[in-house]
């Protein structure tokens, strides 16, 4: 085998070419759940990337002549996410809009010292 | 506008909803991300590019089918769209896109990367692929013509790049090092042997 440190069967090359998959850690959560309920059934991949075409394609109408305009790929993917789930039937845009909104009134550092299923407002200053 | 609207926040929301009424776990969502890591990606299309180099039956079948060849590794990820492969040769430069979202072949090419989602890529290739192609680096011969593939929620592509010469020397393995992500999506070529700035 000489140099050669790769067996054959392993997977090194090419990832060097690679590069990070998700821009901010949300995009792989929205990427992991959305993959994970369809492997469990929920929906069929083709619902969800019905939803993700008509957000790009909303995106393309309103944006696609200014190649100055933003575009946040994830941004799309969460919102075809979201109204699949509501359309589903399984999260209502409102208890999200809610959830989000709890979530953003945690005390300041919460994000980056607790894990979220600790809780921790409820012992504060009691 | 709140910041409750942060694509962070919503995310987070959503995850612990799901959660909550037992329709996920974390761990699911954890192993989802660890497999397009870990594990699938383009060093899966670069087997399948070796093996086809180097195995001219495989080859066919996998011009054939691309889907039933591929499943002759044990990736993970299985292909569940159909796979077309298409070739590259001196008369022919393929070029991958797809113009409506990010299909991609994901068995074996893991997540695709963020130019090829970017609306610049979609809608430019389909009109001036060359121009492109140059600015990727890849300027091609005046007589090779250029095919761009769309895909589909059907149908995805996955380019076979020319093998590069004097390469008769390397087995699969080492052949298989110098596929690029980059070539198997049609934007890059594989440089001469000797001539890789790595």
């Amino acid at each position: 085998m000489s140099d050669d440190t790769e067996l054959p069967g392993t997977l090194a090359p090419p990832m060097a070419n690679g590069e990070v998959l998700f821009d901010a850690p949300w995009q792989g959560r929205v990427f992991g759940m959305a993959r994970a309920l369809a492997q469990a059934g929920a929906y069929d991949w083709d619902e969800f990337r019905a939803r993700l075409m008509d957000e790009i394609a909303g995106w393309d109408r309103r944006h696609g002549a200014d190649p100055t305009a933003e575009y946040a790929y994830y941004d799309h993917f969460l919102r075809a996410f979201e109204r699949l789930l509501a359309d589903k039937g399984l999260v209502s845009a409102d208890s999200v809009g809610a959830r989000a909104t709890a979530f953003r009134a945690r005390p300041h550092g919460y994000d980056h010292h607790h894990h979220h299923d600790h809780p921790h407002d409820d012992h504060s200053g009691h | 506008m709140s910041d409750a609207s942060s694509p962070a926040l919503r995310a987070e929301a959503l995850e612990s909803l799901l959660i909550e009424r037992g329709l996920l776990s974390a761990e699911a969502v954890d192993d989802v991300i660890a497999t397009y890591n870990d594990r699938v990606g383009p060093m899966n299309g670069a087997r399948v590019v070796a093996r086809a180099w180097t195995d001219p039956a495989f080859k066919a079948r996998l011009l054939a089918d691309g889907t039933a060849a591929i499943g002759e590794f044990s990736f993970d990820g299985a292909q569940t769209e159909k796979l077309v492969v298409v070739e590259n040769t001196p008369e022919i430069h393929n070029l991958v896109v797809c113009t409506l979202c990010s299909c991609y072949p994901w068995a074996v090419l893991g997540l695709p990367p963020r130019w090829y989602k970017d609306p610049a890529y979609r809608s430019r290739v389909v009109r001036e692929p060359r121009r492109v192609l140059e600015e990727f680096g890849v300027k091609l011969p005046a007589a090779t013509r250029v095919r761009v593939w769309d895909s589909s929620a059907e149908v995805r592509y996955m380019v076979l790049p020319q093998r590069p010469p004097a390469t008769d020397d390397l087995d699969e393995a080492a052949l298989a090092a110098l596929v690029s992500r980059d070539a198997m999506i049609g934007t890059a070529l594989i440089p001469p042997r000797g001539n890789r700035g790595e």
